[in-house]
């Protein structure tokens, strides 16, 4: 789809639920403009965590894409794009 | 015989004037970066098509990344740099899977990453750092919420206050750790440079004019989700930033973004053991350089804000200079260098001057982390607190290596970027020596967390050459 102020709009998911973006956005940003701020929880105190630096860096926004892990700041959204959070398990206790 | 004469990593500012300089001087030069797009963090390129932006920066940017497609610069951008060699073998991984090549010469401008000191609920999602909030303005045209408060110091606060009332959102406060006599201070240095001073005081009258209450020496304490939304408590503070007594603010909004400074990128100048020195007024740790930004490795150059925090413009010309000096050092058109490189001398040591002066606002202060609360996470990956650092000192961790054995501090994913610098200040602190006592995380291979699979990509498990097992 075009739309001549936001460019291509694309649909994605996250956890199933769809959203819209723009072609070409990171998901982490995406998200972020959807009101999803959550990505996934840390594996020692299993806290809420979300995008932090939005350039690689932090690795906060770590989430799943077909079947891969990765980092939703660095990807960007595409049509039908399947984004899940990643199962974090309590890793030292 | 090598891939190249010169390797850029990096293509920033910094990085891509050095691999001009240097492929105009007649070296062969491959520039890595792993953004999609050339211009560094300051002249990111927007995230898509279509976008108007009459700003100077995109105008910079636009004027940098049209340089770089007209030279002879082999560019791998969308490559993500994770390991460096000795003999200055450089491996990356990109959309096409991993790739090595070697050079004579490496060119290290991998710029900065964010300090931000911990507080109560830094680890809220919805609280992001000033540099993350620049990205989601100037790339990917999000706000970084309906409503948002911005804290911290230095002049990215000022950056995302003016972007975020630029692009339509409202701004429920701006809290700055400086009084308005740090920013005075800064003063003589900027008149260095008109342009940027010009720039500076429109963001300031438009600040001005939404009548966003400015809170100047005062300090984030608290952040607590409260339904959708962020409950942000303030706190008037010493120079330092440490909260003192007095009126707690609260201010109710979407998004808190927050930074308190840059420090340089260090990784690969570390990796490959050249000799660090402290600075607290450079950002950090920063590699021993003459002013060409030759290390005390061979052959080994840093250049821009991994150097040393000053800026954009000082990067420019920062990265000019070590193509140049590099491609002397390497016998490409010998002689007829050296006005070239006495001209960006002077250029540099300009814009440097102006660049220094940002760089003080942004400084971790003294005493700054000695107000975190004890139960207050310093290392996000590992979920490690001030209170287990401060415990794994008192029982006698002398050194930051040291102390992420036993805690694990430092010690995930993200590889101590974010917590490096907060926790060897609180471990000087504590023990009362200087920062150099208590050293840097040692540098890793892979430079960034990546998965097998991305490295080798996809085989056919029969395709594996097997060697015969030897004779009994
Ligand atoms: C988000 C942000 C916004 C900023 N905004 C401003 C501003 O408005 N004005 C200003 O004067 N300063 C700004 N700064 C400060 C900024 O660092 C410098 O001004 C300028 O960008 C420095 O240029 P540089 O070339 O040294 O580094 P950078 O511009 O940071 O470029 C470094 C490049 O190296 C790449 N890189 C690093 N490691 C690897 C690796 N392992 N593999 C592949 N690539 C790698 C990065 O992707 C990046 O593109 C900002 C900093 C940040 C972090
Ligand atoms: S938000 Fe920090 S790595 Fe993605």
């Amino acid at each position: 789809m075009q739309d001549a102020n936001r460019g291509v709009v694309v649909d994605f998911h996250f956890e199933g639920r769809r959203y819209s973006a723009r072609a070409g956005q990171s998901v982490a940003a995406a998200l972020f403009a959807e009101g999803v701020r959550g990505l996934r929880e840390s594996p020692r105190e299993q806290q809420p965590r979300g995008m932090f630096c939005l350039m690689g860096s932090c690795q906060e926004c770590l989430v799943m894409v077909d079947g891969r892990r990765v980092l939703a700041c660095q990807t960007e959204v595409s049509e039908g794009l399947s984004v899940s959070r990643v199962a974090e398990v309590g890793l030292h206790d | 015989m090598t891939d190249y004469d010169l390797i850029v990593l990096g293509a920033g500012p910094a990085g891509v004037n050095a691999a001009l300089a240097a492929s105009a001087a007649g070296l062969r030069v491959a520039l890595f970066d792993e953004n999609r797009a050339a211009g560094g963090q300051v002249y990111r390129a927007p995230a898509f098509a279509g976008t108007t932006d009459d700003s100077a920066e995109r105008q910079a940017g636009d004027a940098l990344r049209e340089a770089l497609a007209k030279s002879r610069v082999s560019a791998f951008l969308g490559h993500q740099v994770w390991a460096v060699t000795a003999d200055f073998q450089v491996d990356a991984v990109g959309p096409q899977g991993s790739l090595s090549c070697t050079s004579r010469a490496l060119v290290v401008a991998s710029g900065t990453t964010e300090r931000v000191v911990p507080f109560e609920g830094w680890t809220t999602p919805g609280v992001i750092g000033l540099a993350a909030a620049t990205i989601l303005l100037k790339s990917q045209k999000v706000l970084p919420g309906k409503t948002t408060l911005v804290a911290g110091c230095g002049p990215l606060l000022a950056a995302v206050a003016a972007g975020t009332l630029k692009a339509g959102g409202e701004l429920r406060g701006i809290v700055d750790v400086a009084g308005f006599g740090d920013w005075l201070r800064a003063l003589p240095a900027m008149l260095a440079r008109p342009d940027i001073l010009r720039q500076g005081l429109a963001w300031a009258w438009a600040i001005r004019r939404s009548r966003t209450p400015l809170y100047a020496r005062h300090t984030l304490v608290r952040v607590i989700p409260e339904g959708e939304r962020l409950r942000a408590e303030l706190a008037p503070c010493d120079r330092a930033g440490r909260a003192l007594p007095g009126e707690r603010k609260q201010v109710l909004v979407d998004c808190v973004a927050v930074g308190h400074g840059l420090t340089p990128a260090t990784e690969i100048t570390r990796l490959l053991h050249a000799r660090h020195r402290y600075s607290r007024k450079a950002g950090g740790w920063v590699a021993i350089t003459d002013d060409c930004g030759r290390t005390s490795r061979e052959r080994l150059y840093v250049v821009g804000d991994a150097a040393g925090i000053a800026g954009a413009a000082a990067a420019a010309e920062h990265g000019t200079l070590a193509g140049l000096a590099c491609a002397r050092e390497l016998g490409a058109a010998a002689g007829s260098l050296d006005p070239a490189l006495g001209q960006a001398q002077r250029r540099h040591a300009r814009a440097a001057r102006f660049g220094h002066a940002m760089a003080r606002l942004m400084a971790l202060r003294e005493g700054h982390v000695q107000g975190i609360a004890a139960d207050t996470i310093i290392c996000r990956c590992e979920d490690v607190t001030r209170g287990e650092i401060d415990a794994a000192c008192d029982a006698g961790a002398r050194d930051v290596n040291q102390l992420k054995a036993w805690t694990r501090c430092g010690m995930g994913p993200c590889q101590g970027r974010t917590c490096g610098d907060v926790a060897a200040e609180l471990l000087a602190t504590r023990l009362d020596v200087p920062r150099e006592a208590v050293g840097i995380f040692s540098a890793r291979t892979p430079l960034r967390p990546m998965t097998v699979g991305a490295l080798t990509g996809a085989f056919v498990y029969a395709d594996i050459p097997i060697p015969k097992a030897a004779p009994l």
